[in-house]
């Protein structure tokens, strides 16, 4: 904040717009984007700062509560505040605009609630309602402006429906800060009780917090937090900006007061790199750059999330995969040498009569047969293999696993001795060294599995 | 402006400008009120927006490939991105932890986003711009070529398909009835929830992108769910909501077209406002479910607690 008000104090007067530039190409864009030379750009750059920081906070919220489309309704409903706030003045005065939006969508929030109180209409068509009727008054009073005044006061109104960051100039910029310092102080003083209605209605109830009044403080946030973004990516898609950072940064966190931190992380990325896609491209409205950026951050973080995105389980699943397959082989080895006495040394097994012991994929196992020699496991030569020290190693230990499992099924779980195979198929797998010496421990380090077999013990065969 | 001119030009001096404005903001409004009747009740009444915000980028791109206005691509490549925007919902609703009504917001503001993007680099050579998604082209009927009572050909395809859906309505009546109430009865005499579902969500689509042109991306909205919501308050009737939602849909065309000529303001917001008025009148003065019910009601219970 400091250092967005320090930007301000160097110099009022020289305030060139992104609109005005002169045609470049997009390589010299770049450069004067990364170098932060221009006026104008820092301004947008300081101003995304700002309402993407809000939009991330109040976001949070709306995305836990699950008023997404409440969201949108409000943002929708702040149009005709908008026109009335230009009217005022029939300039673009920030300060009314800002007033006049603000009390247009809390009046849009008092009338949803209204008329679900008082009428037998659902939440989602009361949404319906105030959405439309709104908006439509707004583009009423915003064709009679156009009427009235001509068609150039209409293009100052026309940034308000799509965005445009080139238009915030420095006064925008000390109401957005004054605002957002308020809106973050606000914030820190409410955030339990907040946390609580949002997540616990009954229990915010009973410990006597007044549950309506901070709905009513809530729904103030989201109007502020949504007329905050109003020149920069417009009425129609500034729900976006409150939806889109949030629920990324919900796809990445567990807890609320992380989610907040990401939330607010995200919505100005977003928001900067919205300002650095409308830079290259000008002329465009700035709105849709935004929700654009914010929903690659999104679709980024759904496919490559290291906890849970989709790519990432993708890949941890072929992975396990193919290491079940190549400890099945292993054990497919280890299970042949167990029944043929000729081949105890380990050496020379015909590959084709190890695989006669098997039914099924053939290809598979002679695909992973060469993983194994890859990784050091067999030697492979004339279509015979050999266990080297560290297959036989590994090959032991999985069955270790398998036989250990089934004992302890049936010894502690009182599982009957032929139902414990296909459980064990699985876990054998999944057994951590730690939980091994674990089972070993509590099963008195064992020598023979429920079926009579051998469990191999550690360093010997 | 006299009275006069805003009541009775219109309808004698002006009549054929506007009669096809006229015509054509009932149709649309009586097809998308008839469709919102039960979108309202099953309480999707968001779907319709979301349909409507999300076809953008559709037809924007069968706008660029066909070159002009071609109904069939406009529905051909609104129905790949409806289809391609349900998926994602579904693939972000059902594969993370992500809540359905933030899919739906993440997903339609995306795709209107690229929509708008589309309109404004490549629009400035068709018809179709950012004032047509934001206004509709209601009030470019009258300079299109008449081709039948004066009434030109978009007019009657927008009729036809009125008819259409309320031949559909009239068919399966009684499916679209008991799967709207109870869905689990509805199963039970053999009629498929899911199947009348997406045959519901099929019609709404059509609705919406041949409404798209004349009303805009943002005002179907209302199209849809003010008439429902109006008579919803009035009646318990189904047939008779279908009704009065056509007299709904009629009265606020005429007097948003009064709108239009008194304010000069363009025809699709004026219908909305008109029909803005009309649900406000049936919210306070519903006899049983209105506003005024709802305060002499909670009087009566408070003195009645009292006497206790």
């Amino acid at each position: 904040m400091i250092f967005a008000l320090y930007f301000l104090s160097i110099d009022q007067l020289y305030a060139a717009r992104i609109g005005e530039l002169v045609e470049s190409n997009s390589w010299d864009q770049i450069k004067r984007f990364f170098t932060f030379s221009d006026r104008g750009l820092q301004l947008s750059l300081i101003g995304a700062l700002l309402f993407g920081s809000v939009c991330g906070l109040t976001g949070s919220f709306i995305v836990v509560r699950r008023m997404a489309l409440f969201g949108d309704a409000i943002s929708h409903a702040v149009l005709p505040g908008v026109a009335i706030g230009f009217m005022w003045g029939m300039e673009k005065d920030p300060l009314a605009i800002l007033v006049g939006a603000t009390i247009a969508g809390l009046l849009g929030s008092v009338l949803v609630q209204a008329i679900v109180r008082t009428s037998r209409i659902k939440q989602d068509a009361a949404l319906g309602i105030v959405l439309a009727s709104f908006f439509a008054v707004g583009l009423c009073l915003i064709r009679m402006i156009q009427n009235h005044e001509g068609a150039s006061k209409m293009s100052g109104l026309k940034t308000y429906l799509f965005g445009d960051v080139a238009v915030i100039d420095s006064s925008d910029i000390m109401t957005m800060s004054v605002i957002v310092v308020l809106t973050f102080v606000l914030f820190y003083f409410l955030y339990r009780p907040l946390l609580i209605v949002s997540f616990d209605r009954q229990f915010a109830y009973s410990l006597g917090i007044p549950v309506r009044l901070l709905d009513a403080v809530f729904q103030m946030f989201l109007a502020i937090a949504i007329v905050i973004s109003l020149q920069a990516v417009g009425v129609v898609l500034v729900s976006a900006m409150l939806i889109i950072p949030a629920a990324t940064a919900y796809l990445l966190a567990d807890r609320m007061n992380k989610m907040i931190f990401l939330a607010i992380i995200i919505g100005v990325m977003s928001a900067i790199l919205g300002v650095f896609f409308s830079f290259l491209g000008s002329n465009l409205p700035t709105g849709p750059f935004m929700v654009i950026s914010s929903s690659l951050l999104f679709a980024m973080a759904y496919l490559f999330s290291p906890k849970n995105g989709r790519i990432t389980n993708w890949y941890r699943y072929l992975q396990l995969k193919s290491k079940v397959r190549k400890e099945n082989t292993l054990k497919l080895i280890y299970h042949y040498l167990e029944k043929n006495a000729e081949a105890k040394e380990g050496v020379n097994i015909e590959v084709s009569e190890l695989l006669r012991t098997s039914k099924g994929d053939t290809k598979g196992k002679l695909s992973s047969l060469r993983i194994l020699e890859k990784s050091g496991s067999i030697e492979l030569e004339n279509k015979k293999l050999s266990l080297t020290n560290l297959g036989l190693e590994q090959a032991s230990s999985i069955v270790r696993n398998h036989r250990l499992w089934e004992l302890y099924l049936t010894n502690e779980a009182n599982y009957a001795a032929d139902h414990v195979h296909d459980d064990a198929e699985k876990v054998e797998h999944l057994l951590s060294e730690e939980k091994v010496k674990e089972l070993e421990l509590f099963l008195d380090h064992p020598t023979v599995d429920p079926h009579g077999k051998p469990i191999p013990g550690r360093g010997q065969v | 402006m006299s009275f006069n001119q805003i009541f009775v030009e219109p309808w004698v001096s002006h009549f054929s400008a506007y009669w096809p404005i006229l015509v054509m903001a009932f149709f649309v409004t009586a097809a998308c009120g008839l469709i919102g009747n039960y979108l309202v009740l099953r309480k999707i009444s968001l779907v319709g927006d979301a349909i409507s915000h999300s076809v953008l980028p559709g037809i924007a791109i069968a706008y660029m490939i066909a070159g002009s206005r071609s109904d069939l691509a406009m529905f051909i490549g609104a129905l790949i991105a409806g289809i391609f925007t349900t998926l994602i919902i579904e693939l972000i609703h059902s594969r993370s932890k992500i809540k359905k009504d933030a899919a739906i917001g993440i997903t339609f503001t995306t795709m209107f986003a690229v929509g708008v993007i589309l309109v404004s680099l490549y629009g400035a050579d068709t018809d179709l711009d950012l004032d047509c998604v934001l206004f509709g082209k209601l009030d470019f009927m009258a300079s299109k070529e008449k081709v039948f009572f004066g009434l030109p050909q978009i007019v009657l395809t927008m009729g036809f398909i009125l008819i259409l859906i309320i031949l559909l309505i009239v068919l399966f009546y009684k499916e679209l009835l008991i799967s709207s109430f109870d869905p689990s009865f509805a199963a039970t005499l053999g009629i498929k929830p899911r199947l009348v579902h997406y045959c519901l969500m099929c019609s709404l689509s059509v609705v919406v992108v041949s409404a798209f042109s004349s009303v805009g991306a943002i005002l179907v909205i209302a199209m849809l769910i003010l008439p429902a919501a109006t008579v919803y308050l009035l009646t318990d009737r189904l047939w008779l909501m279908m009704i009065l939602s056509v007299l709904h849909a009629l009265l606020s065309s005429i007097i948003g077209l009064h709108l239009t000529v008194a304010l000069k303001v363009s025809t699709a917001p004026a219908c909305v406002v008109a029909g803005m008025f009309l649900f406000i009148l049936s919210w306070i003065i519903s006899p049983r479910y209105g506003l005024l019910r709802y305060l002499s009601s909670s009087f009566d219970l408070s003195t009645f607690q009292k006497e206790n």
